[in-house]
């Protein structure tokens, strides 16, 4: 395998990550905006206890992705974030507000009025990124043109993304990640009449994440024919859709029979599964059509050392988390935190 | 506006405004853990109360850093898509390492802020340790980069592209270790006299003085002892600076011929026009002693650089200015009150002292910012130091002053916002009673 592979199977694994922690982070706040009635102070309470502890920790994976990309395929992400500078910088808007709106709200010693507003800057700021994220990987996949002359992009900032696939993709990962956070919330809660609402929740969205994986496949006939062609015949691509499919049918029988855990798993299965179906279709593009993974690589002898660093980093930063981790499992020790 | 002034001015403004935060959590983890520590050894509740308080402070301002930074990480590309084309595998080495710095930062942050009840006093403690380690390590990578821009090496030019990479040498460039130590002491200097400030006044406002005074004294010593070591390092900072790159030496002091014994310039008014710097006050043959240990060394003036490879000379001298003055002042201040503690008084019983603090507690975010200007406007038209020009590094996009707008907006948003809940973090901190449970 060559270092630009491993380099970009690292970047699809941390998109994984971010869609399975930071995605679900985002649906908290779509949930956030949901919630309604008698039941709608608990609601907050379970998404402000489940979001708390780790949120900093999950952009990081985003991080990864990035700095991956300019340090190992520079010409890619110089090109890639020219033409979709416009959702690139809407996405920008979004994580900053929706950070800071959520700790505002959360660390004020006098909630009144204005923590109420913050919440609710927070909700709707988780609402537009996820959409304006979709919107970059769908463009990923579409438009993002070289001339072969100069080795820069071309294009007018706007086509590249203003087009039903990207905004399709943008759909379907707000209800991907709204459909994640609703599982995760069912296990969080320590309720049962909470539980009874999230697993609701799951089930309406999980059939609407479908629903919407449909529409994009349907539009990417015509709107991302690479996307397409490699979703439909490539090698891999029954088996995969089976077991993706496999996947969710299974969380979904599970969301019905109370059987939380199994439950997460297979969304998770499926999520993860998700992400790496759309890699797959893009192979050997990283950004179609103008950078292949090989094409847009830095010299070796800067990939190598990178990958090093990230191994050694790794094995630093893994007991680390794993700490993380078990101190927040466990119950509080010394009375209540 | 034209673009690449929107793109320096959206790129300055986020950087300006990410510092602050940045700088935070550098400091703020070295004022919690002497806090616990003195609680832990003195058994001494008030200093517990302080570390819970400060920790929350930290946390609003810890979220705004990293949100703040990750804008930070794309603009490089949506802003400066040239210069990360040429220098991102180049670079690559010390923002890798960031990321796991940053990393371990904020996994120990969320255990030392929500694992109080979690786990043992000691792990508790070595957890804030931790966090002062990664945040700071975090900074030196970051800065590794920056001084790679000012004294780029390690890798060869072949047609106009870096070939032959070799990312140690790029990473510990000369200008790494000054850079590096300088940022930090001025990190703690700053986050230490604005932490002051703040206890001082709520003292001068006679609130609650058992907490007030503690606080006072961690923070004013940290920032104090700081405040002498800035200076310094400041100073290897300047030498390395009349090494590498000359022109932004003659630029910083207003120099504008090449002259042997220079004098040193305070205050003044470069005229770009005429190039003269006027008004100033010259210490005869003291620059040519602080950048080159020789009183009779000769320093280049700007003439003998091409014009279009002058920095603006102006906005340069002034901002070393101010970050000097800046520095000498907090010194002053920290110096009064080492006389204070020598002659056995309490800090918190001399008023006069007090209001000197409060004045003083802006002044190292301003030196800061100041500083900045100096690095990063003395290094113009250059965005790696005469390999790269900033215009050439642009990115075509047009209309970029809407995000600049819209940043600015943002951030000044943020920035009110900010203060709002430190105020009330601080006013609770009196009130107790005032504090109301989340629903
Ligand atoms: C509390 C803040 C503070 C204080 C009191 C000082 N500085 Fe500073 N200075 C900074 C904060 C700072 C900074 C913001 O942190 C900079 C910007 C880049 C850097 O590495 O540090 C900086 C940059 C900077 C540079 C440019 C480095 C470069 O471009 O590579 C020089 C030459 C100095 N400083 C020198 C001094 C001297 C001689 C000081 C003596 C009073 C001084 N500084 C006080
Ligand atoms: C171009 C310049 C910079 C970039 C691209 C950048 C990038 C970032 C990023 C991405 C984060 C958040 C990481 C995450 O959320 O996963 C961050 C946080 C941080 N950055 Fe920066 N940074 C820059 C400049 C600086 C400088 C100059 C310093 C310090 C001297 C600094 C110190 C920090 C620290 C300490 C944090 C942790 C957050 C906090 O403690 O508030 N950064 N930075
Ligand atoms: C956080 C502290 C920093 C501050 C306050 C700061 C300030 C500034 C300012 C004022 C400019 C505009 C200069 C001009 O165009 O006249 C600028 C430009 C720039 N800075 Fe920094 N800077 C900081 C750290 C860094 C770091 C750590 C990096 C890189 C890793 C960096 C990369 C850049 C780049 C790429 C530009 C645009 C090109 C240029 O104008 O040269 N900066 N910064």
């Amino acid at each position: 395998m060559s270092a630009a592979l491993v380099v970009a199977a690292v970047i699809l694994v941390a998109l994984v990550v971010y869609t399975l922690t930071a995605g679900a982070d985002f649906g908290g706040g779509v949930w956030d905006l949901l919630a309604r009635g008698r039941t709608a102070a608990a609601e907050h309470r379970l998404i402000d206890r489940a979001i708390a502890p780790i949120w900093e920790a999950n952009h990081v994976w985003l991080i990864l992705v990035v700095v991956l990309l300019f340090v190992c395929f520079p010409a890619a992400y110089a090109g890639i974030s020219t033409v979709l500078h416009i959702p690139l910088t809407v996405m920008l808007v979004g994580v900053v507000l929706r950070g800071s709106a959520f700790t505002f709200a959360a660390y004020d010693p006098m909630p009144g009025g204005g923590a109420r507003r913050f919440r609710r800057l927070f909700a709707i700021s988780s609402l537009l990124t996820p959409v304006a994220l979709g919107v970059v990987l769908g463009a990923v996949s579409t438009a993002v043109e070289v001339d072969p002359r100069t080795g820069r992009v071309v294009g007018d900032f706007v086509s590249a993304w203003l087009e039903p696939y990207p905004f399709a993709v943008g759909l379907f990962v707000l209800a991907l990640f709204a459909y994640l956070a609703a599982v995760y919330l069912i296990h969080e809660a320590d309720d049962e009449a909470l539980r009874v609402i999230f697993r609701r929740r799951a089930q309406v969205s999980g059939v609407l994440t479908g629903g919407a994986a449909l529409l994009a496949f349907l539009v990417a006939r015509e709107g991302a024919p690479r996307i397409h062609e490699g979703l439909v015949s490539a090698a891999w691509s029954t088996p995969l859709h089976l077991v993706t499919g496999a996947a969710a049918l299974v969380a979904l029988w599970a969301l019905h029979r109370r059987r939380d855990h199994l439950a997460r798993a297979a969304a998770m299965l499926q999520a993860a599964l998700i992400v790496v179906g759309w890699g797959l279709a893009q192979y050997p593009y990283l950004a179609v059509p103008g950078y292949t993974i090989e094409g847009a690589a830095a010299p070796e002898g800067v990939l190598w050392p990178v990958l090093i660093a990230l191994a050694a980093g790794s094995v630093l930063l893994l007991p680390a988390l794993v700490y993380l981790v078990r101190v927040f499992k466990a119950r509080p020790v010394r009375g209540d935190g | 506006m034209d673009d690449l002034l929107a793109a320096r001015g959206q790129m300055a403004l986020s950087l300006a405004f990410h510092i602050i935060f940045a700088i935070v959590g550098m400091g703020m983890p070295l004022l919690m853990v002497l806090a616990e520590w003195l609680y832990r050894r003195r058994g001494d509740l008030h200093y517990l109360e302080l570390a819970k308080r400060w920790s929350k402070g930290t946390a609003i301002m810890f979220a705004v850093g990293a949100v703040s930074g990750t804008v930070l990480s794309f603009e490089l590309g949506l802003l400066w898509p040239g210069f990360m084309a040429f220098a991102g595998p180049v670079i690559g080495m010390p923002f890798s390492l960031e990321g796991f710095a940053f990393f371990l930062e904020a996994i120990f942050l969320g255990i030392y802020l929500y694992g109080w009840e979690r786990v043992s006093p000691r792990a508790h403690l070595a957890a804030g340790v931790m966090v002062l380690l990664s945040g700071s390590l975090s900074a030196v990578f970051v800065l590794c980069a920056n001084a790679w821009m000012n004294t780029p090496q390690g890798f060869a030019l072949v047609d106009g592209m870096p070939a032959e990479v070799d990312l140690w040498a790029a990473m510990l460039n000369p200008a790494s270790l000054p850079e590096g130590l300088h940022m930090l002491t001025a990190a703690f200097c700053a986050v230490g006299f604005a932490v002051a400030g703040i206890h001082a006044a709520a003292l001068l406002r006679g609130r609650t003085p058992d907490f007030h005074r503690r606080a006072l004294g961690i923070a004013f010593a940290v920032g104090g002892v700081a405040a002498f070591l800035t200076p310094l390092t400041g100073h290897v900072a300047a030498e390395q600076v009349a090494h590498t790159q000359p022109v932004k030496l003659a630029a910083m002091e207003g120099q504008w011929d090449d002259e042997r014994g220079a004098p040193l310039r305070l205050f003044g008014l470069p005229d770009e026009a005429r190039e003269v710097t006027e008004y100033a006050i010259e210490v005869p043959k003291l620059l040519s002693f602080i950048a080159y240990a020789d009183f009779d060394a000769e320093v280049k003036g700007l003439r003998s650089f091409p014009a279009d490879e002058r920095p603006p000379v102006a906005v340069t001298h002034l901002a070393f200015q101010v970050m000097i003055l800046a520095g000498m002042a907090m010194m002053g201040v920290a110096a009064l009150g080492g006389l204070a503690l020598v002659r056995r008084r309490r800090l918190a019983d001399t008023p006069g002292l007090l209001r000197l603090i409060v004045l003083a507690s802006p002044l190292g975010v301003v030196a800061i910012e100041a500083g900045w200007t100096v690095t990063e406007v003395g290094r113009q038209p250059w965005v790696i130091y005469k390999i790269m020009r900033t215009a050439e590094a642009v990115t075509p996009m047009p209309g970029l002053w809407i995000p600049f707008t819209t940043f600015t907006a943002l951030y000044l948003f943020l920035g009110a916002a900010v203060v709002v809940l430190l105020r009330r973090q601080v006013w609770v901190a009196d009130h107790p009673e005032a504090e109301v449970a989340h629903e």
